[in-house]
């Protein structure tokens, strides 16, 4: 079997985000979003490397970085790092604004939004992720309609009885 | 049994942890527990047990072990269970393994599941990891549901679609009677993942893309829906900062650049829009900002009017002046790319670039370099030159080295007078003279030698220069070399340029001496200057002297300069009658060049320097505008030979112009070999061995063309066995030039430490005749010298 001399172009991509990671100040991961393939070992140097590229940039450094054969945006918000990457294709500017609208979207949702509510909550995170992207596209343009659909999903964990993953 | 405890429990108990030793142990026990428990097999709890070791994967802990249990949730009934179970799937299965089939049966079912939200974890997660296999099985599950009328299913389907071509391209077509009435939805999530839907496809299928154009009629339908977008009044749900629907409209300015690349029909539909939104979309905020950039990027790569990419262009202009350094970063990042294309529009806001040097952010220090090598031209040289050596004088050491090479690169192109040129490459080579590139000091030398006139004025600056500082080699090795050429001319004080200098025979020999005995000078730089020494045997009188030295060295501990001096030695007293006809001036060396690999052809005998032709008309990818540059060259005052280097956009792409100035086709005596020849593209592998290191073979490409049209946005790829390690430097371009008019060249260096026979596989990608073309291909045919 052959391997790329860069392990993330396993299948080709034109456009499109190929992860999220959400990580804090000291580097703490507080959740990982794969859209493209890759092995466990392959996602940990990754995101070790990456998390050290992101914290060591200056405040006075602008939001995006080549990294590898990569574009990444990132953003932090309070005490968390919200970093992606995308193609070379893709639009930096509106990556950014994609960033703003999760976390809007996590606001709304918990109410002021804040690390330990991401800790914490970590699966909740992901199901607002989850209907908001898909495949590391956006589905759905509507605040409101992400959260109506998150509150319906809600109320059916509510009618399954049984609130045993708390 | 107790519980198992909670999660959010779980959570707060490991964040007590004072040490990572205690949270190990208390991981473990934890896991230990989780384990007993799945081996109960508990359904009741077996949520939360997967939920905590989601948790524990999180921090970095091994989870596979609950693997199979993800897949037992999926398979509940419980949407408790499902959302938990396909959150584990999506985070701890991976396509490589073989377990992951086991969840297509349970994704089968939940996508035709009664429950919407269920119908959507299935999709969500096929559409995230969904493999080729489990794609082929499901396709016809997801074609069904994309043309459901229910608009939460649709939109999510339609990702999911992009996902499975991604996978499996040859699927698209079955996606095709789905995409009919795509556009006509009134809900903006279908309109947004219907349009991504419609650029995969478009993008990956030439076929589909005539199809969508002609057949389907699609710029009319988004020009409509964009128009709509912008025109339509205050809309909460889609609101940002005063524009609607910002995700939207990028994504329908991508679409119709796609569509309208190389299209004059397409093209012109859009026009009107694509001012529209250019000239009425609110700057204030970044999300504005974005649908300009976008804006921008379609402009530039359809087939708009002058007037409309003009338009662009000054809003690059407009972002370069933004205090956001993210609109400068993406401005200069296009201007990148535009400034072949549109030179005199991106000339327009040179100042503005130049300013950019003196940013703060390193990447917007690299852009504007880059940009700046790339916009300096016969007219702006001077000034150009001077804001770019103020930059290589204070910028951060990463960029000095390209700093200086473009520099180097500019001043053969574009000097406006010899001693000029001679000045600038005294600047950079004292004050970035450790930075400067290897391959440049053979490069000067050839220049200096070329010179005739200057000869008296560069050795002079050249001599002075090392008496302020000999630490930086390559300035010390060009001096050495000059003063050993020219040094008669510096003791005779024949310089014209300005007021010569009084030095005397043994002050020169002192400096020269100093060199040998320094510490800081490497072998190499002895080398230079023992050769040096011997030199100005037959143009100084004091031969003593020399004689003297040169024995001396005749012991030396360095191999390489006892050696010369050995030769030196036995030139001083077995052939002093051929000494003056070995160590005379050296004869002007020609030099021609494309984008090729070059020869250094020298013409012994000839005393006077001749204007010579160019042998090769200048390549076609460079613009109009600078090959007349370099033609107005031919015909001025200068009596150099036109040395013909065409710029790359980056000034750095180290390796191809190595080869290019030094190498001839078979440097290391391996043959080159045809890798690809295919469609018109040919490619050439050449060899050469890495220094020191014998396991490294460095190979170099020579990708040509020979159809009648450019081959743009060439991208070479190369994968090779598991036991090799590849490293792929920049390409000298991605414009494979019509009819064999140019080359691209890239460098690979391929490390083989167990020497095993060399094999690999390529891909190629590239743009003709308006087509994306895509190949791969095997490469079996190496010589046995490269690996062996």
């Amino acid at each position: 079997s052959f391997t790329t001399h860069c392990e993330i172009r396993t299948y080709h991509r034109m456009c499109g985000m190929q992860f999220m990671l959400l990580f804090s100040r000291q580097g703490k991961l507080r959740l990982q979003k794969w859209y493209v393939p890759l092995s466990d070992k392959e996602k940990k140097k990754i995101t070790r490397e990456l998390v050290q590229t992101v914290l060591a940039r200056k405040p006075k450094m602008c939001s995006f970085l080549e990294w590898r054969d990569l574009k990444i945006v990132y953003k932090r918000y309070a005490s968390l790092y919200f970093c992606c990457a995308i193609e070379d294709q893709d639009n930096e500017l509106i990556t950014l604004e994609i960033i703003h609208r999760y976390v809007e979207l996590l606001d709304k949702y918990f109410g002021s939004v804040c690390e330990l509510d991401i800790i914490f909550n970590f699966e909740k995170a992901y199901f607002i992720l989850d209907e908001f992207l898909l495949g590391g596209e956006a589905q759905e343009t509507s605040k409101k309609n992400v959260l109506k659909a998150i509150e319906q999903a809600d109320l059916l964990q509510e009618v399954s009885h049984v609130k045993n993953c708390e | 049994m107790p519980a198992p405890i909670r999660l959010r429990e779980l959570i707060r108990t490991i964040r007590t942890a004072r040490t990572q030793a205690e949270e190990r142990e208390m991981i473990q026990k934890e896991c230990a527990a989780i384990r007993s428990s799945f081996r109960e097999e508990d359904n009741t709890y077996r949520c939360r047990n997967v939920a905590k070791l989601l948790y524990m994967h999180m921090l970095g802990y091994p989870a596979h072990f609950g693997q199979l249990e993800c897949l037992k949730l999926i398979a509940s009934q419980k949407f408790t269970d499902k959302r938990i179970g396909y959150l584990g799937a999506m985070l701890l299965l991976d396509e490589r393994q073989d377990v992951h089939l086991l969840m297509t049966n349970c994704i089968k079912n939940d996508l035709n599941h009664s429950t919407q939200y269920v119908q959507g974890l299935a999709l969500c997660t096929l559409g995230c990891m969904g493999s080729s296999e489990m794609c082929r099985d499901l396709a016809g599950e997801v074609e069904k549901l994309l043309k459901t009328s229910n608009s939460y299913l649709r939109k999510k389907a339609a990702l999911c679609a992009v996902h499975v071509i991604r996978k499996v391209p040859e699927l698209m077509e079955m996606f095709l009677p789905a995409t009919k009435n795509l556009l006509s939805e009134k809900n903006h999530g279908v309109l947004h993942t219907s349009v991504v839907l419609l650029t995969e496809m478009c993008e990956r299928s030439p076929d589909m893309l005539a199809h969508f154009r002609k057949n389907e009629k699609l710029v009319p339908q988004l020009v409509r829906i964009l128009k709509n977008l912008i025109m339509s009044g205050y809309s909460p749900e889609h609101d940002v900062s005063g524009i609607s629907d910002p995700f939207l409209q990028v994504r329908i300015l991508r679409l119709l650049r796609i569509l309208g690349k190389s299209d004059d029909d397409s093209s012109e539909a859009m026009n009107d829009i694509l001012a529209q939104v250019a000239t009425n979309t609110e700057t204030s905020k970044n999300v504005g900002n974005a649908i300009l950039y976008e804006t921008v990027l379609t402009i530039m790569d359809i087939k708009s009017e002058s007037g409309l990419r003009v338009l662009a262009i000054n809003i690059l202009g407009r972002f370069l002046l933004n205090n956001d350094k993210n609109i400068r970063y993406v401005a200069l990042t296009s201007l990148l790319k535009t400034v072949q294309t549109d030179h005199n529009a991106v000339q327009r806001h040179r100042s503005t670039i130049v300013d950019c040097l003196k940013d703060l952010d390193v990447s917007i220090k690299r852009r504007a370099m880059e940009l700046s090598f790339a916009l300096v031209n016969g007219n702006n040289i001077r000034g150009m030159m001077k804001e770019l050596l103020y930059f290589l004088d204070s910028c951060d050491p990463e960029f000095k080295a390209d700093c200086a090479s473009g520099v180097f690169l500019a001043a053969e192109k574009y000097a406006p007078s010899k001693r000029w040129h001679i000045d600038t490459i005294m600047r950079v080579l004292t004050t970035a003279g450790s930075y400067v590139r290897d391959d440049s000091v053979p490069n000067l030398i050839q220049l200096i030698t070329n010179s005739v006139e200057m000869h008296a004025y560069t050795v002079q600056r050249l001599y002075k220069a090392l008496l302020d500082d000999i630490s930086q080699q390559p300035l010390v090795q060009v001096a050495s070399w000059c003063i050993g050429e020219y040094g008669d001319l510096l003791v005779s004080g024949q310089c014209e340029e300005e007021e010569p200098i009084q030095v005397t025979e043994d002050e020169v020999l002192d400096v020269l001496e100093g060199l040998l005995v320094s510490n800081l000078s490497t072998p190499v730089t002895r080398g230079y200057s023992l050769t040096a020494i011997m030199k100005l045997s037959t143009r100084f009188s004091s031969v003593n002297r020399i004689k003297k030295v040169v024995s001396i060295y005749g012991s030396s501990i360095d191999v390489e300069l006892q050696q010369r001096a050995v030769e030196y030695n036995a030139l001083f007293k077995k052939y002093d009658h051929m000494r003056p006809a070995l160590l005379e001036r050296m004869p002007i060396m020609e030099k021609t060049a494309t984008n090729g690999p070059t020869e250094i052809v020298q013409t012994n005998g000839e005393t006077e320097p001749s204007v010579v032709e160019p042998k090769h008309p200048p390549p076609v990818t460079q613009p109009a505008n600078q090959a007349n540059d370099l033609l107005d060259l031919l015909g001025g005052n200068d009596v150099v030979p036109v040395i013909q280097t065409t710029l790359p956009t980056k000034p750095a792409s180290a390796g191809g112009e190595l080869l290019d100035l030094l190498g001839d086709l078979s440097l290391s005596g391996i043959p080159p070999m045809i890798a690809y020849n295919k469609n018109g593209l040919k490619i050439d592998f050449t060899f050469e061995r890495a220094n020191p290191n014998p396991n490294i073979a460095v190979i170099t490409i020579h990708a040509s063309n020979t159809t009648e049209a450019d081959m743009t946005d060439f991208v070479f790829q190369a994968a090779v066995p598991k036991t090799f390690q590849l490293q792929l430097l920049s390409p000298s371009s991605n414009v494979v030039p019509a009819l064999n008019q140019g080359t691209v060249t890239q460098v690979i260096r391929v490390l083989n430490p167990q020497k095993q026979q060399l094999r690999m596989r390529i891909k190629l990608t590239y743009t003709h005749k308006g087509s994306p073309v895509q190949d791969l291909a095997e490469v079996n045919n190496f010589p046995p010298q490269s690996w062996q």
